[in-house]
């Protein structure tokens, strides 16, 4: 589904502040795969993903998806077929617009042309939709999203990337900004979505049981490098002890200095 | 006096919804106004001098004004050139232009041509004075104009226009290129502006390139007062408005500072310093309403 062949970046070349964020990374996803992405801060998670959007440019190496070369494809070109949830909830929808608004403009990817479609029928597809999430939003259509709390709009923007069925979804630490309880909400609500539709995606996560509870593959980076890999049943034996011991083994240093890594959140 | 005031607020109005969709729709401070305002005033007076179709001289000021904006627009999209500056070089561009559409003169006066106002009040004279026939001509233009915006806002394009401002990035998420929705939007803003400008000229009875002087400011101050006045909302056909609103009690303190400055010592040449400070004003006290919605939600939190 999308490869990465021997893919570097390396940000300001040739200054002072050279900084080689991911170094030959070679990695396959295949259709229906959910990866988990652990790393402290600076490993090159968020790069990596940045990357396989389209915010960034490699400096070497290719990107392909379903074996078509997507390397210089514009961010907003690859969004029609990547769908992806920041950490900030804000990012997903426009504030000063109202609910039925917000899931107009998401509902469709694609240049929008001038054609009323919001209409009741539409509003009847959305409110329907709105139950899934059970959070009461079908009743509060014409609210502006400024209203909302972030686990609710985080929640939302989920709903409307899956509508848009997406064949991959990139989500980047899309909980880490919510409180406890509705971080579970919308976590749980990523699980149910991701099986129910049978998508691919790839999550970083700081939580590490999480990264163990979810997804068929875990993925562990380290100073722009995949260090770790487990897949299937490899992965399914984890547990947050051996993944730091494996840690240690591989890096000779220990995960217990990065304490957000062993958050709870 | 009155209908004075309504009148000429209602033309500016057109070019304050114009500001409107640049600076609060899509969140780009867009200069090229000084210049396309009087590019729409020039078209038209040249269109009347040729004796071409009036109406068609209209479309070719609100062309002229959109090929302005998508200048703009494109200089911003495509030589990374922050937004204001891009204004800035298609205004200062237009200054040329502009003397050029009047045959390399400052000022046209087309005082006993034939224009739309003028066809507007031979049609209903005797119906009731010139003033009035005039007044209800530009509420209906301002109407119509304004339900077209309100559509266009209402529509899949529209509202993705109006996240634009808000929220790039997911204006991007939905794969589509902000780049062409702010050229659309900057064009159709400046289009706007000149089809004010092409009816200013007409009620003025001139084009001068001097016209769009401190237009921009015009512009922002009345987007201001609308807003202030009026509560704020989501609703497009409230926001749109509420810039007309603006514009008309703008031009009344205006009228005001220009028939009635004597009184203090003040001077048409005072203006432009009055506005600038109107908008510092408007600028301080929506501030201070906005400190005191945070204090009174955070007590009532508590």
């Amino acid at each position: 589904m999308i490869a990465l062949k021997n893919v570097s970046i390396v940000f300001n070349q040739g200054t002072v502040n050279e900084n080689q964020a991911l170094s030959n990374i070679s990695l396959s996803v295949k259709e229906g795969d959910f990866v988990t992405i652990i790393g402290s801060n600076g490993a090159g998670k968020s790069t990596l993903f940045n990357m396989i959007a389209g915010s960034f440019v490699p400096t070497q190496g290719s990107i392909f998806v379903n074996d078509r070369d997507i390397t210089r494809e514009p961010e907003y070109k690859r969004a029609q077929y990547i769908g992806r949830i920041f950490q900030n909830p804000l990012l997903g929808t426009a504030s000063n617009m109202s609910l039925e608004d917000n899931m107009m403009i998401t509902y469709k990817k694609g240049f929008k042309w001038l054609k009323r479609s919001l209409n009741n029928r539409m509003r009847d597809f959305f409110k329907s939709e709105l139950v899934h999430l059970n959070m009461g939003l079908e009743n509060r259509m014409k609210e502006n999203l400024a209203m909302f709390s972030g686990g609710q709009r985080q929640a939302l923007t989920l709903l409307m990337m899956v509508l848009s069925k997406p064949a991959l979804i990139l989500l980047d630490e899309h909980t880490a900004a919510l409180d406890p309880k509705n971080a579970q909400i919308v976590l749980d609500l990523t699980n149910k979505f991701i099986k129910e539709f049978n998508l691919t995606a790839m999550m970083i996560t700081h939580n590490m049981s999480h990264a163990i509870e979810f997804g068929n593959r875990l993925l562990m980076m380290d100073k722009g490098e995949i260090i770790f890999e487990a897949e299937g049943e490899a992965k399914r034996e984890l547990t947050v002890e051996k993944l730091i011991a494996k840690f240690h083994d591989l890096r000779h240093k220990t995960f217990e200095d990065d304490k957000t890594l062993l958050s709870d959140e | 006096m009155i209908e004075g005031i309504l009148v000429e607020g209602l033309i500016y109005g057109i070019m304050v919804l114009g500001v409107f969709i640049t600076f609060r729709v899509l969140d780009f401070p867009d200069l090229t106004v000084d210049g396309s305002f009087p590019l729409g005033a020039a078209l038209m007076a040249q269109c009347i001098l040729l004796g071409t179709n009036l109406w068609l001289g209209l479309l070719v000021a609100f062309i002229g004004g959109v090929i302005a904006g998508v200048i703009t627009a494109v200089i911003h999209n495509h030589l990374k050139v922050p937004n204001l500056l891009a204004g800035i070089l298609t205004m200062t561009m237009l200054y040329s232009v502009n003397i050029r559409v009047l045959g390399n003169r400052a000022n046209v006066p087309i005082l006993n041509q034939e224009t739309i106002l003028s066809q507007v009040s031979d049609k209903f004279s005797g119906l009731m004075p010139d003033e009035y026939i005039l007044l209800l001509f530009f509420i209906v233009v301002a109407i119509v104009i304004k339900v077209l915006i309100d559509l266009f806002f209402r529509t899949d394009l529209g509202l993705t226009m109006g996240a634009m401002g808000n929220n790039e990035q997911m204006v991007i998420s939905q794969g589509v290129n902000p780049k062409t929705l702010k050229t659309i939007g900057v064009g159709l803003s400046n289009g706007l502006v000149a089809l004010s400008g092409a009816f200013a000229a007409q009620y003025l009875g001139f084009a001068d390139v001097g016209l769009g002087q401190g237009i921009i400011i015009s512009g922002l101050a009345s987007v201001m007062i609308g807003e202030f006045l009026v509560m704020k909302s989501n609703r497009i056909g409230v926001l749109t408005f509420c810039a007309l609103m603006g514009s008309i009690i703008f031009h009344a303190v205006v009228y005001l500072g220009r028939y009635y400055g004597y009184l203090i010592k003040m001077t048409p040449n005072d203006l432009n310093l009055i506005k600038g400070i109107l908008i510092i004003i408007l600028l301080v006290l929506t501030q201070s309403r906005k400190l005191k919605k945070a204090a009174l939600k955070a007590m009532v939190e508590k």
